[in-house]
């Protein structure tokens, strides 16, 4: 990991968000930064292709979208988990996959544009390994104000 | 609800914004609408929850979070709301939910998902939590990933 200087570390500290919605919003952006907007776009260009930021604009929130989101975990025996993780990602519908240290140690999340898919996703993934998956929809949200600090 | 513009504005911009002096009058350009309609929409799916927020997208990894630990609480479903809402306001927590227990291999209903630099960083967060929460979680675990087996971006079709 390379390490950041402070004109990188105030653009990813100062503007995850409130980014302006203006003619010039680099320019008004980079003027609370004290950078010019030049700077900003080559800046997060840099960003961007290093790799530090996933992407800059805008963080699309997809159950707003219409789609349906949802957590699932199965318990995979040990010597089996390399081929479970295959037919589970085989899906296009997977968004992403863990594995994680407890007895449920395959966790990924369905996502989908149409809220019934989720189900006949479960469902197949069911069929297909011949393991349970229990599904953890959300059933509420709570507000998070989370920053990452570099 | 969201119209087909609106959805062409998401496949035009899930990938991020037009890295150049006005994106917004790039973005007109491409689908063919003027400044002031993108900045009106964007400012209503903002608004609405839509967009979450406008800004860097950080990859946690590549900055150094390497380690991401699912913390898992029991909490009374009586308490869990109010409780909820005090984790998820914790400047650590990423994401916090509640979510339907499978008991007993799963007895746990709130989730707060807490990042860090290392193993122990995260832990010591979870105890954080762990006392915010008091004698309200019977009982709590933290599961660390151990692998990433796949990871795709939100893809929504035009």
């Amino acid at each position: 990991m390379r390490s950041l200087d402070p004109t990188e570390k105030a653009i990813i500290n100062g503007l995850q968000g409130g980014f302006p919605l203006t003619q010039r919003p680099y320019r008004d952006a980079g003027a609370k930064l004290g950078l010019s907007e030049g700077e900003m776009i080559e800046e997060i260009g840099n960003l961007v292709a290093g790799g530090q930021l996933s992407r800059f604009g805008p963080l699309w929130n997809a159950e707003a979208l219409g789609g349906a989101v949802c957590l699932a975990a199965i318990a995979v025996p040990r010597e089996r988990f390399d081929e479970v993780a295959e037919r589970v990602n085989a899906h296009p519908e997977i968004a992403h996959n863990y594995e994680r240290d407890h007895e449920l140690n395959m966790w990924f999340v369905v996502s989908t544009d149409a809220p019934e898919r989720v189900d006949q996703v479960i469902a197949q993934i069911e069929h297909e390994t011949g393991l349970r998956v229990r599904a953890m929809p959300k059933t509420r949200e709570f507000f998070v104000g989370f920053r990452v600090e570099v | 609800m969201l119209d087909a513009i609106d959805r062409k504005l998401i496949a035009a911009t899930q990938g991020g914004l037009p890295l150049v002096a006005e994106p917004y009058r790039a973005l007109a350009d491409e689908l063919g609408l003027d400044e002031a309609e993108i900045v009106r929409r964007l400012a209503r799916l903002l608004e609405d929850g839509a967009i979450r927020r406008i800004g860097a997208i950080p990859n946690h990894y590549a900055l150094g979070y390497t380690a991401n630990g699912m913390s898992v609480w029991d909490i009374a479903d009586e308490a869990v709301a109010d409780i909820g809402a005090r984790v998820g306001a914790l400047d650590f927590v990423t994401h916090c939910y509640e979510r339907p227990r499978h008991p007993p291999l799963w007895p746990y209903n709130l989730f707060a998902m807490v990042h860090g630099r290392t193993r122990d960083e995260v832990r010591a967060k979870v105890a954080e939590i762990a006392v915010l929460v008091g004698p309200a979680a019977r009982a709590h675990e933290v599961l660390f990933s151990t692998r990433i087996l796949k990871k795709t971006g939100l893809r929504i079709a035009a």
